[in-house]
C-alpha cells in the first residue's frame, strides 16, 4: 500500500476542561472515501477543522500530504478542498463571482479559474444560476455551490463536514449523486455525518465516533457484520406495554434494544421471529423486518441512537 | 496535485487578494457609498459655511482661529473625520460579519490565505475607502472655495493617516468582541461622538479646560486635524509638534495592525 494521504495518531483536542477529541488514530488512503460517523458533539467537526489545517491540536501527530498541518497551514491548505458545515458563501456576490474570488485565494491564474468555473457550474447543476446572487439560491443549491467552490483548486482531498444536514430528501439525493461522481473520479473524500444512510452510501471505510473517541472502524458492511445481526425486527406494542413484554421477547432473540417507542430485536431471520411472537400470543401493533444498518452498530456500541 | 498553486506567491500577495475581494463587495454598494461620501460633506459645508460660520465670525471674527475663516478652520477636521467614518464602515462591519454573521473569514482561511493576511487585507481595503471619501471631500472643499489647491493637497494623506490610525485600533476591537449587541451603540455614542466634539474640531483644543484636553491628546482626530491645519494654512505649529502628531498616528497604526493580525489568527484557529 502506498503512503496514506492523511495519517492521524493520538490526536487530542481539549477546550478548557472539555476533551472534544480524545486520542484518535486513523489513516486515509489516496482515492478512498472515508467517513467519521457519530452524533452531534462526538468530536467530528473538531477533527475536521484540524485536518483542514485551520485549528490547532492539543497533542498527537497529524500528517496530511506528508506535512504537519499546524506547521505548514498554507502549504497543506493549498491542496485541500473544504466544505464546511455552515455555508459561508458571500451572499452578496453571484455564483460565478464566489467561485472566481475563491480561486484567486489559491493564486490561480484568471484564465484557469474561468475555464474551471464552466466545468464546476455544470457539475453543480448551476449553469442557469451563474449570474444570480447567492442569497437567492435554495439550500441545496448553496450546498452544491459550496462543494463546487471547494473543487475550484483541484484539491487532492475534499473534506466535507455534514454535507447534507438541513437539506430536504430530494436535495440530499442530488448531492449524494454528485459526491458519488467525485468518488468515481478518484477524488479522496473525507466526510463527517450523523446520517447512517449517508455513511453507507458514500463511504468505503469509516470510523464510528462517540464522545471524542473512535468506537469502531471498518467498511459499512464489515461493521454491520461484526456488530449486528443480519436482520432486525422492530416491534411496537404501545409505549406502556413495550416494557411489559420486553423480558419475554428478549428470550426469543440474540439481542434486544429497548427504545422509548419501540423494541429492536436482532436476529438472522426476522419473519421467523415474528411468527414466534405471534405464536406466543403477543400481538404488536406494528412490526417491521429490515436489514441491519449502521444505526444498529452505533446503538450496539454506545447504547444510544445517532439522532437523539 | 494542482501544480498551478504557487504558495510563496500567495504568502506575498494574499492580503491584496483579500483587499480586492473586499473592494468587489464594496462596489456592490457603490451608489450608497457615493451618496454618503458626497452628501455628508455637502450638508456640513452648507450648514457650517453659511450658517454657523457666519454666526461665529459675527461674534468674534477670526481671532479665535488664528485668522482663518471658520469653515476653513474646521475643514481639516471634517476631512479627517470623514476618513475615520469611512475606515470604520469598512473595518467594523466586515470584521463582525466575517467572524460571526456570515463567517466569510473562515471560508477565506480554508485556502492558503492566513488570518494575518485577512486582517491586513480588510485594513487595506478600508484605507482605499478612506482615500475615496477624503478625495471627494477635498474636491468639494476646492469647489466651495474653502481651501486653495496647493499644499492643501496634503490634507488627503493626512486625513487618511488619521482614519488609518483609528481604524487599526477599531479593527482589533471588532475582531476581539464576541457579543456585538452593544458594540455599535457604545462605539457610536461613547467613542465617536465625544471624539468628534472634543478633538479641537470646532474650536482649538487649548480653549477647552485643561481637564478635558486629554481627550484630544489621545484622539487620532485631533492629531490629524492639527497636521491638516498646518499643511493647509501654515497654522503655526512647531516642527516638534508636527513630529509628535506624525509619530502618534504612525504608532497607533503599527500597534493596531500588529494586534489585529494576531487576533485574527487566534480567533480563526480556535
Amino acid at each position: 500500500m502506498s503512503k496514506p494521504l492523511i495519517s492521524v495518531r493520538g490526536l487530542t483536542k481539549v477546550f478548557g476542561d472539555f476533551t472534544a477529541v480524545n486520542g484518535i488514530n486513523f489513516d486515509v488512503a489516496k482515492g478512498e472515501s472515508f467517513g467519521l460517523l457519530g452524533p452531534n458533539g462526538a468530536g467530528k467537526s473538531t477533527t475536521m477543522r484540524i485536518l483542514a489545517a485551520t485549528s490547532t491540536r492539543t497533542s498527537g501527530t497529524v500528517e496530511i500530504l506528508d506535512k504537519d498541518p499546524e506547521k505548514f497551514g498554507p502549504l497543506v491548505r493549498a491542496h485541500l478542498g473544504i466544505v464546511p458545515q455552515e455555508d459561508n458563501l458571500d451572499g452578496e456576490l453571484t455564483v460565478t463571482e464566489n467561485l472566481f474570488i475563491y480561486g484567486r485565494y489559491f493564486g490561480l491564474p484568471k484564465k484557469f479559474i474561468k475555464a474551471k468555473i464552466e466545468e464546476l457550474l455544470e457539475f453543480a447543476q448551476l449553469e442557469e444560476k451563474r449570474d444570480v446572487k447567492v442569497q437567492a439560491l435554495s439550500g441545496g443549491m448553496k450546498r452544491r455551490l459550496t462543494i463546487a467552490r471547494g473543487l475550484v483548486s483541484e484539491p487532492d482531498i475534499l473534506l466535507l463536514d455534514e454535507p447534507t444536514t438541513g437539506l430536504d430528501p430530494q436535495a440530499r439525493h442530488i448531492l449524494w449523486d454528485r459526491l458519488f461522481r467525485l468518488k468515481e473520479q478518484g477524488v479522496t473524500l473525507v466526510l463527517t455525518t450523523h446520517f447512517m444512510d449517508e455513511a453507507e452510501q458514500l463511504c468505503d471505510r469509516l470510523v464510528v465516533m462517540d464522545k471524542g473517541a473512535i468506537m469502531a472502524e471498518g467498511s459499512p458492511q464489515g461493521l454491520i457484520k461484526q456488530y449486528s445481526s443480519k436482520e432486525v425486527l422492530e416491534v411496537r406494542f404501545g409505549s406502556d406495554r413495550n416494557k411489559e413484554v420486553a423480558p419475554q421477547l428478549s428470550q426469543m432473540c440474540e439481542r434486544m434494544e429497548t427504545l422509548p417507542d419501540r423494541l429492536l430485536m436482532y436476529t438472522e431471520d426476522g419473519e421467523k421471529l415474528l411468527e414466534q411472537i405471534a405464536a406466543a400470543k403477543l400481538h404488536p401493533t406494528t412490526s417491521l423486518v429490515r436489514r441491519s444498518s449502521l444505526e444498529d452498530v452505533f446503538l450496539r456500541l454506545t447504547g444510544r441512537t445517532l439522532i437523539e | 496535485m494542482n501544480t498551478g498553486i504557487d504558495v510563496p506567491q500567495i504568502q506575498r500577495y494574499g492580503a491584496l487578494y483579500i483587499a480586492s475581494a473586499r473592494l468587489k463587495s464594496m462596489s456592490k454598494w457603490k451608489a450608497i457609498i457615493a451618496a454618503v461620501d458626497i452628501g455628508n460633506p455637502l450638508f456640513y459645508l452648507i450648514a457650517v459655511g453659511v450658517g454657523i460660520g457666519v454666526l461665529v465670525e459675527k461674534g468674534s471674527g477670526t481671532s479665535g482661529t488664528n485668522g482663518i475663516k471658520y469653515i476653513a478652520f474646521i475643514a481639516p477636521a471634517l476631512l479627517a473625520n470623514s476618513a475615520i467614518a469611512g475606515v470604520m464602515d469598512e473595518t467594523v462591519f466586515p470584521t463582525i460579519e466575517g467572524f460571526k454573521w456570515r463567517k466569510l473569514f473562515f471560508a477565506q482561511n480554508a485556502t492558503p490565505i492566513t488570518g494575518r493576511q485577512i486582517a491586513l487585507g480588510v485594513y487595506l481595503s478600508a484605507l482605499c475607502r478612506a482615500i475615496f471619501s477624503v478625495s471627494v471631500y477635498y474636491l468639494l472643499l476646492i469647489a466651495f472655495n474653502v481651501v486653495e489647491f496647493g499644499s492643501s493637497i496634503l490634507l488627503i494623506p493626512i486625513a487618511v493617516l488619521g482614519g488609518g490610525a483609528f481604524g487599526a485600533i477599531i479593527l482589533y476591537a471588532a475582531a476581539k468582541i464576541e457579543k456585538d449587541d452593544q458594540f455599535f451603540n457604545i462605539l457610536g455614542r461613547l467613542v465617536i461622538m465625544p471624539m468628534f466634539l472634543f478633538s479641537g474640531t470646532f474650536f482649538p483644543l487649548s480653549s477647552m479646560p485643561i481637564y478635558l484636553q486629554p481627550i484630544g491628546w489621545i484622539s487620532p482626530l485631533w492629531h490629524a486635524t492639527e497636521l491638516g491645519r498646518e499643511a493647509a494654512f501654515d497654522y503655526g505649529i512647531s516642527n516638534l509638534m508636527v513630529a509628535v502628531h506624525l509619530t502618534f498616528l504612525s504608532t497607533l497604526v503599527a500597534i493596531g495592525i500588529t494586534l489585529s493580525m494576531r487576533q485574527f489568527e487566534r480567533r480563526l484557529a480556535k
